[in-house]
């Protein structure tokens, strides 16, 4: 009787629940909703009238597109980057042991454990210091900083199920160092680099905070919104801009959620 | 066959590769250390040097000071600046600040729990795939597209004041926005319009490691602890509290980390009264006030280093 009652939901945690998840997820379809108003000069809801003309205006907007070419450039770079330090990171921190693991581990977090105003100012003053122009490369510069700890994180979760006796056996087998990280863990710890690669561009095209200090005169997508959301020029293009924005970084995440997904059993264990 | 023979590759079943590959092949299987050393150079340049290096050229700064006359830094050690840091008015910023970090991860921890406890406890297959995506994809998306919604939600003509207007409640709206201190003109000109999209913007950083601590509680304790005659609140606060503390506590050092160094939601929404985010950045910018700049960032980092060590010695670090 008493465990009976127990398995059944409690009417108050789901309505908590739902009413936790719907707070979450409607302020994002209301984007939606604005991208599509007619009305220009204000917020009004409930909009007066639908429309796709802003569509047009938007497509036509030559600071959006290069804003928008910006940051894919400036994310597939600091993606590539991250990818490269976060694995050797990964696999030398999860394959042995050696005095400083633990320091070496801490200083990967940092950079998104502290405030990305930090990282911000301390990279704009080194600069500043060291006489470097503000460019393309110093924003590369600093979303690589804080990218390589998502890669990292996902390569050690995917490391710490690879066997170790695989790579004894791929050894013992006769393969070198370099054909056994080819054609043994590569395609083991594949999948997660994936993940762990599109959740950085995620991560670096959305980065706005460390970008206002690292970045000149030129603005990727997430300034180009900042300085729309402080002194409003044209709403209804930011609405648009705003929309697209929410769409091409829900993809990437979805698709990170695909490929780590089965992630669970070890390889190598199975029989 | 000995591990000699094999080494050099004249007895291996295979011949060795040869050539510069097999050269560094067989050295690193020789010299883990050599590897380790390969592997670890790139990534600790990079961070131990451009970072790192950063950090400490700014902390340096912030005992320089700047010429009240000329406005050029003086490049001598002094801890002046740490004097203007706290005079009143810069006081009253940091307490302003901290006080909403700690609001705002009250708020999340509350809002947080039962979408934790449901995904943990109750959510099956399929619903437990809605509930995971259902908070990954707010952590994810947009961070100036989430606090965009919320200026379209709190404007003057937005859909919170719709709302309230055809439930005739607005009087409500108006009575709380002539509170002072978290009143104001209008919900996304005042603190309470602040504070709501800190909750908002920080929340799945709650959910997650809460989560994570409440997976980890078997559903036989909650059982054995009602059988005893417990009632579901002396459950919850004697056996399911305590053990998710560790995961409420992980969740809390992000989002009390992430509110103290922000400074564009407040500048967006919220009033013209400061925080230590927008301090840092007028002080670097316009004022030109680097070595201040630089101290105020020393403040979040202090209260940062504190509760981390506090929160390893109340064992979150396990939840996370």
């Amino acid at each position: 009787m008493r465990s009976d009652k127990q398995s059944r939901t409690p009417m108050g945690l789901k309505i908590a629940a739902g009413a936790g998840l719907a707070f979450l997820h409607l302020p994002i379809l209301l984007i939606f909703l604005y991208a599509f108003t007619t009305e220009d000069k204000s917020y009004q809801f409930p909009p007066p009238g639908l429309t796709l003309k802003w569509f047009a205006v938007t497509w036509n907007r030559p600071d959006v597109w290069e804003a928008l070419g910006l940051s894919v450039r400036v994310a597939s770079i600091s993606t590539v980057v991250a990818l490269v330090l976060g694995t050797l990171c990964a696999a030398a921190i999860s394959q042995t042991r050696f005095f400083g693991r633990e320091a070496i581990s801490l200083l990967v977090i940092l950079p998104i454990a502290l405030p990305g105003i930090i990282t911000g100012i301390s990279l704009r003053s080194a600069f500043n210091l060291a006489e470097i122009p503000f460019s393309f490369w110093t924003i590369v510069l600093g979303h690589a900083t804080f990218c390589v700890v998502v890669v990292y994180n996902n390569a050690v979760a995917r490391f710490r199920r690879v066997s170790g006796s695989l790579i004894e056996a791929s050894m013992d087998l006769g393969a070198d160092g370099f054909q056994t990280f080819r054609h043994v863990i590569l395609p083991n710890i594949g999948t997660a680099l994936l993940a762990g690669g599109m959740l950085a561009f995620a991560l670096s095209f959305d980065e706005v905070i460390v970008t206002t200090f690292t970045a000149g005169q030129q603005a990727t997508l997430p300034i180009w919104m900042l300085e729309e959301l402080v002194r409003p020029r044209q709403r209804p293009v930011t609405n648009v801009v705003a929309m697209v924005v929410v769409l091409v970084t829900f993809l990437p995440i979805l698709a990170a959620y695909y490929l780590t997904r089965d992630g669970d059993q070890i390889s190598g264990q199975g029989k | 066959m000995s591990a000699t023979t094999l080494r050099t590759g004249t007895g291996a079943i295979l011949p060795g590769r040869g050539g510069v590959g097999g050269a560094l092949s067989d050295a690193f299987w020789r010299n883990p250390k050599l590897l380790l050393f390969v592997m670890l150079t790139p990534p600790l340049l990079w961070l131990g040097i451009i970072y790192l290096g950063s950090l400490f050229a700014l902390l340096i700064q912030s005992f320089f000071s700047i010429d009240e006359f000329s406005g050029l830094v003086v490049r001598e050690f002094t801890l002046k600046t740490y004097g203007e840091l706290l005079r009143p008015s810069n006081l009253d910023i940091i307490v302003r600040t901290v006080t909403m970090a700690g609001l705002v991860t009250i708020a999340s921890a509350i809002i947080a729990f039962p979408i934790a406890y449901f995904a943990a406890r109750y959510a099956k297959g399929r619903w437990k795939a809605v509930f995971y995506l259902g908070v990954m994809l707010p952590l994810w998306s947009s961070y100036l597209v989430k606090v965009y919604a919320w200026k379209l939600i709190l404007a003057k003509e937005g859909i919170l004041s719709w709302i309230f207007d055809k439930l005739h409640l607005t009087f409500l709206i108006d009575a709380w926005l002539t509170l002072p201190v978290v009143g104001g003109n209008s919900l996304s000109l005042s603190l309470t319009g602040t504070f709501l999209v800190f909750v908002y913007v920080w929340l799945p950083f709650m959910i997650l490691p809460v989560q994570a601590a409440l997976e980890r509680v078997p559903g036989n304790l909650l059982e054995a602890s009602a059988d005893l005659g417990a009632s579901p609140r002396q459950t919850f606060v004697n056996v399911l509290l305590p053990l998710a503390l560790p995961g409420i506590i992980a969740g809390s050092i992000f989002t009390f980390s992430l509110t103290l160094g922000d400074y564009i939601i407040p500048q967006i929404i919220g009033t013209s009264h400061r925080f230590i985010g927008m301090a840092v950045y007028a002080h670097q910018g316009t004022a030109g006030n680097i070595p201040l700049a630089a101290a105020f960032t020393v403040v979040p980092v202090v209260i940062m280093g504190i509760y981390l060590w506090l929160a390893k010695r109340a064992g979150a670090f396990n939840a996370l």
